[in-house]
């Protein structure tokens, strides 16, 4: 359950958890292509203010992903 | 079209090459071998006279009306089972025959009623037309009462809600008997007695209501005389036109004859040249067609302000330009993005189009999404990722083939029964099933149907142990090493990830509770019992790891190259009719039609030209996101096309919350459904006996539906829409739905080949269609994948993190029942729910015991998010620790308790894995009373 954590660092917690196997650079480019392919604007916008906020609910590759997916911009 | 009457060639044709010589009645006739000596007859244009054979059953060889002369051939022996061979020359016709044939006519009406004139099979009745036939004048032993002993007072059993059983006039040909067994594979029916006591029978003599029947119609359809009839013929007269048609139910996607008296259906009735069912049926496509006349219809617009006040209804006019100026307004108060829509599996393919269109063109966003998201969008991502193609690999016939059948989270014979019987039949033919599954499906065990393995595993556990099957194939070198080498990439990787310990069967087994030899040898089975084919429905999609454990059964069938031809293949059996077309059709908020991402530019500037305006190239809202962002308020207007979302969607407290937020809610439906409830603005539409256009099944095969009445409300869905569109400022305009086809064809290369005057002539299309394959594809991935080389992923099992507590021992998962569909807006408008009234709560004995519930108790069931009452049924179906209900009802609801836990890849919402707990409700008083919902913090 969110327990009050928005859905979009639920989500990108979940994604995440799936390429744990991966190394930390590997993960974060997966997760953020997978981001990159199926978010809405709004979503990814929003996962990347919290992530710049210093927010430490994101695990660290749903976080370094959210950089990346800044820096594309 | 005039009654359109299929041609019976009495006996089912033989494959293979025609190779046998033969003359009849001095014609020379080519024939396969084994081709019986009737059919080779009627190939060659010759009818030979024949009660008991009819060419969906194996020949039976009782009547004795089909008798010819074949010379060396001492006595006359019954053309059905006599089967061809060289050099035989057959007469049908001459004096002996006919005089034997006469006398077995003359016996045969010695024994039945002769009402002709006010029989309800007048005109349609195969008895009467062999009495012609034969030329038969007189009635040597008298007839009816004055013929002796007779079966006339034999009562007419009516239990049905749609057929008749009027024993008197039963000919005791088997046909009905055989069709149970042959065609729908339910061995419901029998002959009870011998001799002249011989009669069918429901089972055990009780019935046929109470019976195992599960009224698919084949007894009816095959029925010579007015036997069985459907009640609907009694009542009305035989139909004088047909139109051929598809079903709007399940996925499998038959066609049917709809037949009518002037503009009235009298009755649907299977077409055998029907590419997905070749002539059966399943109670709701065959009998489950009243709710489209249903008093409760909508066939008037209605508009309110707010969702406070009262409904208006308003003129076509009105409610389309209200509809557009509120779309309007609300985007300019907040913004491009802040309206949507929702397409349905339930409208045609030119609905779902015209709809996608609407929001990519006028809306000016990618906000579309499909109710596929909440069932199979895991198959269209998973099967994208490895194959390269958002669709199954076989086609239905493809099961015939195949040795080893492998069901995952499905049930074919409740959710998708057509093709459910076809797969029993290969079964009973030898090939080995292994089933994977919570429940004990009636698959697992049923007459003459038995499987191999049953996986009982742990709901949630599905990656798990597919992990194990792979696991085993590597480990044991069963790997198919050449289809790999030529045909795949990312092998090697794969492999060393599935090698791991983890996930072996041992260590998979204290995970899923599956022992580990079986797993061994479910494995070893799927590799190499020959081949293997997977069949996969909503049990393995609709967890947080749906798309995962989808890459993780094409990884399987890739490693032991059970891909790219007849018999083998993934195949995602589909809910709903169109869910494979509303994919198709670019209902994704990332996809364009054909399933090609909205940042391509390529793709993009296809539709930018044709549609005269610039697509967004960033994907859009999903339904679940569209929720929280109503619930956030960055999203105000949503267009709900044929989807009861406030019932379907999971956490129904969250989507109440959700729809009570928006500013503006269009939904376009038959019926006030739960979702209506929410609604600004109904827009009445079309069942689809109205509708003009296409579904897409889940063989990806397009059948046409073509409209056997005017709309009932005035319009087609896809003009309403084009309607709101032009309201809205932009020109959308079609003549015909024929013309939106060709748009589609137009600019999607999958469907370049196909049109309506194509499908006319072929009947159906598999997709793709284009220039390599210009009829079609029954089979995909035959020489290479759809992305060239199939690509194996790593699937690493995440166990949800939904789970039982003390508070919530138990795991809830859900599924489907034969007689109800979906959310049963449709079959709970027709006499289905004689079978199934309420949705219940299948609970083992062992967990109902330490409750203190018996069953048809009332019990509440409740989740971290909700609670609902319901009956309980006590059932060693569903494994200790594990209770099951179907989602059919809103009174009680299932997605009151299901969690927002959803798919990593895709939000498919995680309906097969809550946490609840049950308690027993003591009844005060005794009542008979359907249960209120009780839905926590709903705000309805």
């Amino acid at each position: 359950m969110s327990g009050g954590v928005p859905p979009y660092v639920r989500l990108a917690n979940e994604i995440a958890a799936q390429f744990a196997h991966r190394s930390p650079e590997d993960a974060a480019t997966a997760i953020a292509n997978h981001l990159k392919a199926t978010w809405d604007p709004r979503m990814k916008q929003a996962l990347i203010t919290h992530a710049e906020s210093g927010a430490t609910d994101l695990s660290p590759a749903a976080a370094l992903a959210a950089r990346r997916l800044q820096a594309a911009r | 079209m005039t009654l359109l009457k299929e041609p019976d060639f009495g006996t089912p044709a033989r494959a293979g090459e025609a190779t046998v010589d033969l003359t009849i009645d001095g014609v020379a006739v080519k024939v396969p071998p084994g081709t019986s000596v009737m059919r080779a007859a009627k190939e060659a244009g010759v009818d030979v006279p024949k009660l008991c054979a009819t060419d969906n059953l194996e020949a039976f060889g009782s009547c004795r009306l089909c008798v010819v002369e074949i010379d060396g051939v001492k006595g006359t022996p019954a053309s059905c089972t006599t089967p061809v061979r060289d050099g035989m020359n057959v007469r049908t016709q001459n004096e002996r025959l006919g005089k034997l044939r006469r006398g077995v006519m003359e016996l045969y009406i010695s024994d039945h009623p002769l009402d002709c004139l006010t029989c309800s099979a007048n005109g349609d009745c195969e008895l009467q037309d062999m009495a012609g036939v034969t030329g038969l004048r007189e009635v040597r032993y008298g007839s009816g009462v004055e013929a002796g002993a007779n079966h006339m007072d034999l009562p007419t059993d009516t239990s049905n809600p749609y057929f008749d059983f009027e024993a008197s006039k039963c000919i005791a040909c088997s046909r009905c008997v055989r069709a149970c067994d042959e065609v729908q594979g339910t061995l419901a029916l029998t002959i009870e007695g011998r001799g002249f006591d011989s009669k069918v029978a429901a089972g055990a003599g009780v019935p046929f209501f109470e019976s195992d029947c599960v009224s698919c119609g084949a007894c009816v359809q095959a029925c010579p005389t007015a036997t069985l009839q459907e009640k609907s013929v009694v009542e009305l007269g035989m139909p004088t036109r047909t139109v051929l048609t598809t079903c709007a139910y399940c996925g499998v996607g038959c066609s049917f004859k709809a037949e009518l008296r002037g503009d009235e259906l009298v009755r649907m009735v299977p077409y055998k040249n029907g590419g997905a069912n070749e002539g059966h049926s399943c109670v709701k496509g065959r009998f489950a067609f009243g709710y489209a006349s249903h008093p409760d219809r909508v066939l008037e617009p209605m508009v309110r302000d707010t969702i406070a006040d009262d409904w208006r209804t308003v003129s076509w006019e009105e409610a389309i330009t209200f509809t557009a100026r509120r779309l309007r307004e609300i985007q300019a108060q907040y913004g491009q993005g802040s309206i949507g829509a929702i397409t349905s599996s339930r409208t045609t393919n030119e609905e779902v189009y015209a709809v996608q269109k609407m929001v990519r063109a006028v809306f000016g966003n990618n906000n579309v999404d499909t109710c596929a998201r909440v069932c199979h969008s895991p198959t269209g991502y998973g099967l994208k990722q490895t194959f390269g193609e958002s669709a199954g690999t076989q086609d239905f016939r493809s099961v015939d083939e195949s040795d080893v059948i492998l069901v995952i989270g499905s049930n074919p014979t409740d959710a998708h029964p057509v093709f459910g019987s076809r797969m029993k039949q290969r079964i009973r033919q030898g090939a080995k099933l292994i089933v994977i599954d919570p429940r004990r499906i009636d698959l697992v065990r049923s007459p003459h149907v038995e499987a191999a393995y049953h996986l009982e595993l742990a709901p949630g556990t599905n990656v798990a142990i597919i992990n194990a099957l792979a696991h085993v194939v590597v480990t044991e070198g069963l790997v198919d090493r050449e289809f790999v080498r030529s045909r795949c990439e990312d092998f090697k990787a794969w492999e060393t990830f599935i090698a791991q310990p983890e996930h072996s069967p041992e260590a998979v087994s204290g995970i899923s509770g599956v022992p580990a030899d079986a797993i061994r040898a479910a494995a070893r089975l799927y590799a190499t019992g020959g081949n293997a084919a997977i069949y996969y429905g909503l049990g393995v999609t609709e967890h947080s790891q749906g798309s995962t454990m989808v890459m993780g059964m094409a990884n399987l069938a890739m490693a032991t190259g059970n891909i790219g031809r007849a018999g083998v293949g993934v195949n995602p059996m589909r809910g709903q009719n169109n869910v494979q077309g509303s994919c198709d059709m670019g209902s994704f908020p990332h996809e364009l039609p054909g399933y090609r991402h909205v940042s391509d530019d390529d793709v993009r500037s296809i539709y930018e030209h044709l549609w005269g305006t610039p697509i967004l190239n960033e994907p859009g809202l999903r339904i679940p996101n569209m929720f929280d962002a109503a619930i956030d308020g960055s999203f105000k207007a949503l267009f709900v096309q044929g989807e009861d979302i406030a019932q379907s969607d999971p956490n129904t407290q969250h989507v109440f919350a959700a729809l009570g937020a928006l500013d503006l809610l269009v939904v376009q439906d038959l019926f006030v459904n739960e979702t209506a409830k929410f609604a600004h603005v109904l827009l009445p539409g079309t069942s689809f006996l109205e509708k003009d256009g296409t579904f897409t099944n889940a063989e990806r095969r397009i059948n046409r539906v073509r409209p056997i009445m005017a709309p009932r409300t005035g319009k087609q869905e896809w003009e309403i829409v084009c309607e709101i569109a032009q309201a809205m400022g932009y020109p959308m305009h079609y003549d015909s739905a024929a013309q939106i086809m060709a748009e589609i064809a137009l600019t999607t290369p999958t469907f370049m080949g196909v049109s309506f005057a194509k499908l006319d002539e072929l009947g159906s299309i598999q997709w793709p269609c284009n220039v390599e394959h210009p009829d079609g594809t029954p089979i995909m991935h035959e020489d290479e994948f759809t992305r060239g080389k199939g690509r194996f992923m790593e699937t690493v099992y995440v166990p949800t993190s939904e789970r039982s507590t003390r508070k919530f021992p138990l795991i809830l998962t859900t599924g489907r029942i034969l007689s109800q569909y979906n959310v049963g807006a449709q079959t709970r408008r027709t006499a289905n729910v004689a079978w199934h009234a309420e949705d219940v709560l299948e609970i083992h004995p062992h967990d109902a015991e330490v409750r203190g519930v018996s069953d048809g108790d009332l019990v509440a069931l409740s989740s971290r998010v909700g609670r609902t009452e319901l009956r309980a049924r006590i059932s060693d179906r569903i494994p200790v620790g594990v209770c099951y209900t179907t989602f059919h009802h809103p009174v009680s609801g299932a997605n009151v308790v299901t969690t927002d836990n959803s798919d990593w890849a895709t939000n498919c919402p995680e309906y097969k894995v809550t946490a609840v707990q049950v308690d027993l409700i003591p009844a005060p008083v005794a009542t008979d009373a359907v249960p209120e919902p009780v839905v926590a913090g709903g705000n309805r």
